[in-house]
C-alpha cells in the first residue's frame, strides 16, 4: 500500500520529511497537518492516508482531526489567502462591511475559493490585534483600521503584481 | 559572545553583572515595538529605515536598536521609546527616521510631530510615563515588554530574568514555593479565577507520574490579547513561570499550546525555549540544581473549544479537541490521564514576580479576594485602544475614562462587553432610565429603587461576579449607541455555534434553536413568545452542557435581555433596530447635512448612490443592500439609518432643505 502512496505522488518525500521533523509523535498530529497544508494549501487525501500510516494512527482519528479544526482545509486553497477577523471588536466597528466588499468583488463566500485558485476569503474569529479593528490579513501581511477604499486598494495590488508589502504603510 | 551552559546560580548573576558593565548607562536605546499590532502599522520598515539611517550615520556603536514587544497602545502604533530619556513617539513611519536620528539623536531635540497629544488640553507629552493612558496602570508584567527584545534571552537576563527560578531552585523546597503562591493570593487569569497555589498543591498531592505542566495560550476569546502579547514581547518570564512551577509541582515535562492565529507568539515562545536550553534553564539539571524540565510547543489548530482544559489536553494528544466530563479534576488525571496542571499565560507570568518581591508584597496589591495586576485588552469604541495592567480593584470608569479616554467621537457610551462570548456580559450605564425600565421588568430593581452605577464597581473577581457578569480573561469592548444589543447577542450566538465541538446535545442544537429565534427577531420576524423561550432554552443549555463553552453560551442573550429588553421589544414589535444596524430593519437615507463630497458614492459596493459632486447626493433604495459602508465613511454626519421604508421620506424632505455648502461644515477628524 505504501508504495503505491510513494509512487504515485511526489509529494511523499516533503510529506516523509514534515512527519520525521516531529519524530512521528502523536502529540505532532496537528502541527504535522499544519505544516503539510502550508505546503499544499490543503490536505490532499492522499497525504491524510499517509500521515495515519506515518504515525500509525487510525486514518479516522486524523480524518477526524482534519475536519475538527478550522485551521485545515481538505479542499485546494487559492494562492492568495484573504482572512478578515471578525472578533467582537472587529465586529463592533463593522467588520461585516469589509466582508460584503471582499465578498462581493471576489464573488465568493467566506470559505470559498475564486474557480482560477487566486484567492481564498475567510473569516477568522479573532487574531488578537483587536486593537486595530477591522483587521484583515492578506496572505502574511496585516492591515488595520480597514475601510471600503482599503479593499479596493489590496485587491488593486494582488491584482497587479501579487505584492501586497508596499501597502502596510497605508494601514494606519 | 557564545551561549555557556549556565552551571549554577551564581554563573546566571555574573552573566547579568557582566552584562550589566558592557552596557554603558548613557548607550541610546531605540525600541521599536515589534508586536503584532505594530507589525500590522508597518513598523517593520521604519526598523529597518532606522537601522539603515543609524549606519550610514556612523552611530552604531553609540545606539542600539530593539525590535521589542508591545507597550500596550496598538492603535498608535508603530511605537518608538528612546531609553533612557524615554522619549515615546507615536504613528511613525518610515518618512521620520531622519529627523528623528537628526534631531533627538544627534542633537538631543524632541520632535513635536510624533509625540502623543492630550486630546483635550492640545498638550504634548514627552516621556512615556506622562502619557495618560500609562499613567494610572500598574505594569508589573507588561512594563518590560519594551525593553526586551523577545529574541534576546540576553535582555531578560539583564533585568534580572531568571534570579526567581534561581532563588527558588536554591532556597526553597517545592512545598515553599506552593505555600508562597497560596500566601500571593494569585487566582487563575484565564477566567476561572481558580485558586493557582491550590490547584497545584493538588497536582503535587495527585498520584501517578510522571505530571504535566501545562500553559494555556490557546487565547480564542474574541477581544482578548495579553497572552498574545506576553508570550511575544516577554516569553521568558512565561517560561520562568512554569519551571518554578514544574518544580513545585514536581513535573519534569511542559507543554505550551499555542493559537494557531498567533504565528509570531509561536515563533518567539521557540527561540526562547531553545536559548534557555543552551543557557542550561530549560533540560536537565537546572542550573545545576539536579532538578530537570523541558518544554515543548505544540500550535493548536484553531478551535475556541480547545481553551478548556480538558479539550486542550486531548488535542495535546494529537485528537480532536473535544472536552470530557470533569469529574475526575485534570490535576488528577488530565493528559494521558496523567496529572496535569493547566494555567494560563498571565498566571505563569506573575509568578517570577511573586517569588521575586515575596508574597506579602504580591497580597498587598488589589482588593481582599483579588490579588496583584490584571491585565484588559480594551478595545471596540473607546479613544485609546490596547492593553492596559492595572491593580485588581480598580473602576471601571478609571479604566474607561482616564485609561481609555473615553468613547470614540463624542459617541455615547453604551455598554462594555467583558468576559467574552461565554462569560459574554455586559457592564453598562445602569442610573440610564431605559435600562432601569428593563431591569425593572426583569425583576432586579423596584420601581422606586435607583440603581448603582456599575461603572463604579471594583474590577476584581467577585465583584464582577456578584454583579453578574464576570472577569474573564480581560477582554473588554466598549460599545457605543451604535452598537445594537440583539446583533450583538446574535453575534456571540453565531459565534459559539460554530466553536460548538458538537459532542453534546444541549450545546450543538440549543445553541442553534436560540439562533434561529434571535435571526428572527433581527429580521423582523419575531414574536413576543421569543424572549421566553430564548430564556428558556438558557436555562436548559445552562444546566445540562457538558463543559463550560456550552453552560456559559446563554451569557450574552441571557444579559443583553436583562439590560437592553426596550431594544429587543423594538425589534419584535416596532419592526425597528434603534441603532440601525439590523439590514432587514433598516433603511439608509442622505440628509441635508451632505456637502456631495463623494466619498459614500466611492465606498457604496452596489453602485446604490448617485449624485453629482457638490450637490446633494441620494441613495436608491432598491439597490441598496444596507451594509452600512457609506455610514462608515460619511464624516459629516450627513447619513442616517432609519426604519425601514422610511428612508425616502428623509431623503425628500432633504432634497426640499439642501443648500449648496461652500465649504465643509466641520473639519473631517482623522
Amino acid at each position: 500500500m505504501s508504495t503505491t502512496i510513494e509512487n504515485h505522488y511526489d509529494l511523499a518525500e516533503a510529506m516523509i520529511e514534515i512527519i520525521d521533523r516531529y519524530q512521528a509523535k502523536s502529540t505532532a498530529l496537528i502541527m504535522v497537518l499544519q505544516d503539510i497544508q502550508r505546503h499544499y494549501r490543503y490536505l490532499p487525501k492522499e497525504a491524510l492516508e499517509l500521515v495515519a500510516q506515518k504515525m500509525d494512527l487510525p486514518i479516522a482519528q486524523v480524518f477526524g482531526v482534519a475536519t475538527f479544526f478550522r485551521a485545515f482545509s481538505l479542499k485546494p486553497k487559492g494562492k492568495h489567502h484573504i482572512c478578515v477577523c471578525t472578533g467582537t471588536a472587529c465586529h463592533v466597528r463593522q467588520a461585516n462591511v469589509i466582508v460584503d466588499k471582499f465578498q462581493r468583488d471576489l464573488g465568493i463566500s467566506p470559505g470559498g475559493t475564486t474557480p482560477d485558485l487566486q484567492y481564498s476569503l475567510e473569516t477568522v474569529n479573532c487574531l488578537g490585534a483587536c486593537a486595530l479593528g477591522p483587521l484583515v490579513t492578506v496572505d502574511d501581511s496585516f492591515y488595520g483600521n480597514m475601510t471600503v477604499p482599503k479593499v479596493d486598494r489590496i485587491l488593486g495590488t494582488l491584482r497587479g503584481d501579487g505584492k501586497t508589502g508596499d501597502e502596510q504603510e497605508e494601514a494606519v | 559572545m557564545t551561549p555557556a551552559r549556565l552551571a549554577s546560580p551564581k554563573d546566571l548573576s555574573a552573566l547579568r553583572d557582566r552584562l550589566l558593565q558592557q552596557r554603558s548607562s548613557n548607550k541610546t536605546i531605540i525600541s521599536v515595538c515589534a508586536g503584532t499590532g505594530c507589525q500590522a502599522c508597518g513598523c517593520e520598515s521604519v526598523l529597518s529605515a532606522l537601522r539603515a539611517k543609524i549606519t550610514e550615520s556612523g552611530l552604531d556603536s553609540a545606539v542600539e536598536v530593539k525590535a521589542t514587544g508591545c507597550p500596550g497602545p496598538c492603535e498608535w502604533g508603530p511605537l518608538m521609546t528612546i531609553h533612557p530619556e524615554k522619549i515615546f513617539y507615536i504613528r511613525v513611519s518610515p518618512r521620520d527616521v531622519d529627523l528623528i536620528v537628526d534631531q533627538t539623536i544627534k542633537s538631543g531635540k524632541v520632535v513635536h510631530k510624533l509625540l502623543y497629544k492630550d486630546p483635550v488640553s492640545g498638550q504634548s507629552v514627552i516621556h512615556e510615563d506622562e502619557v495618560p493612558f500609562f499613567k494610572k496602570q500598574m505594569r508589573l508584567l507588561i512594563g518590560k515588554n519594551n525593553l526586551i527584545d523577545p529574541t534576546a534571552i540576553h535582555d531578560y537576563i539583564g533585568l534580572d530574568g531568571y534570579q526567581s527560578l534561581a532563588k527558588t531552585l536554591t532556597t526553597m523546597a517545592p512545598e515553599e514555593v506552593i505555600a508562597a503562591v497560596k500566601k500571593s493570593g494569585l487566582r487563575g487569569r484565564g477566567g476561572g479565577g481558580y485558586l493557582t497555589g491550590r490547584k497545584w498543591d493538588s497536582c503535587r498531592k495527585a498520584p501517578g507520574t510522571p505530571k504535566y505542566v501545562i500553559c494555556n495560550a490557546d487565547e480564542g476569546d474574541p477581544g482578548a490579547f495579553m497572552d498574545r502579547s506576553l508570550l511575544e514581547g516577554n516569553p521568558h518570564c512565561v517560561l520562568e513561570g512554569m519551571i518554578i512551577g514544574a518544580y513545585a509541582i514536581g513535573s519534569s515535562e511542559g507543554f505550551i499550546y499555542v493559537r494557531n492565529e498567533y504565528p509570531l507568539a509561536a515563533k518567539n515562545v521557540g527561540i526562547a525555549i531553545q536559548a534557555a536550553r543552551e543557557y542550561g534553564l530549560l533540560g536537565a539539571d537546572i542550573l545545576g540544581s539536579g532538578f530537570s524540565f523541558d518544554i515543548e510547543v505544540s500550535r493548536g489548530g484553531g478551535a475556541f473549544v480547545c481553551g478548556e482544559s480538558t479539550a486542550l489536553m486531548a488535542s495535546l494528544e494529537g485528537k480532536t479537541g473535544e472536552p470530557r466530563a470533569k469529574y475526575i479534576h485534570t490535576v488528577e488525571a488530565g493528559l494521558w490521564d496523567k496529572p496535569s496542571n493547566l494555567n494560563n499565560v498571565e498566571t505563569w507570568a506573575n509568578v517570577p514576580l511573586i517569588i521575586d518581591k515575596g508574597a506579602d508584597w504580591y497580597a498587598g496589591i488589589g482588593t481582599s479576594g483579588s490579588k496583584g495586576t490584571k491585565i484588559f485588552a480594551l478595545t471596540g469604541k473607546v479613544n485609546n485602544t490596547g492593553l492596559v495592567e492595572v491593580p485588581m480593584g480598580i473602576s471601571l470608569r478609571e479604566i474607561l475614562y482616564d485609561i481609555g479616554g473615553g468613547v470614540r467621537g463624542n459617541r455615547k457610551f453604551k455598554a462594555v462587553q467583558t468576559g467574552g462570548p461565554s462569560g459574554g456580559t455586559l457592564i453598562v450605564e445602569t442610573s440610564e432610565r431605559k435600562i432601569h425600565d428593563s431591569m425593572v421588568a426583569h425583576g432586579d430593581l423596584r420601581e422606586d429603587e435607583e440603581a448603582l452605577s456599575l461603572l463604579d464597581l471594583p474590577v476584581d473577581f467577585d465583584e464582577l461576579t456578584k454583579a453578574g457578569s464576570m472577569m474573564g480573561s480581560g477582554g473588554m469592548i466598549v460599545m457605543d449607541d451604535d452598537s445594537c444589543m440583539v446583533d450583538v447577542a446574535q453575534y456571540f450566538l453565531n459565534f459559539l455555534q460554530e466553536e460548538s465541538c458538537g459532542k453534546c446535545l444541549p450545546c450543538r442544537e440549543g445553541i442553534r434553536k436560540m439562533l434561529a429565534i434571535l435571526n428572527r427577531i433581527t429580521d423582523g420576524q419575531g414574536v413576543m413568545s421569543d424572549l421566553e423561550e430564548l430564556e428558556n432554552l438558557s436555562q436548559v443549555i445552562i444546566d445540562t452542557s457538558l463543559c463550560q463553552l456550552g453552560g456559559s453560551a446563554p451569557n450574552p442573550v441571557l444579559s443583553t435581555i436583562r439590560y437592553f429588553r426596550q431594544e429587543y421589544l423594538a425589534h419584535i414589535q416596532e419592526k425597528r433596530c434603534p441603532a440601525g444596524l439590523c439590514k432587514a430593519l433598516v433603511s439608509h437615507a442622505i440628509t441635508e447635512r451632505c456637502t456631495g463630497c463623494h466619498a459614500c458614492l466611492k465606498s457604496c459596493p452596489t453602485d446604490a448612490i448617485i449624485g453629482t459632486p457638490k450637490q446633494l447626493y441620494s441613495v436608491i433604495q432598491d439597490k441598496c443592500i444596507q451594509c452600512g459602508a457609506c455610514y462608515q465613511i460619511c464624516q459629516y454626519d450627513a447619513i442616517r439609518r432609519v426604519k425601514r421604508g422610511e428612508g425616502e421620506t428623509l431623503q425628500r424632505q432633504a432634497r426640499e432643505r439642501w443648500t449648496p455648502k461652500t465649504k465643509p461644515e466641520s473639519v473631517p477628524v482623522g
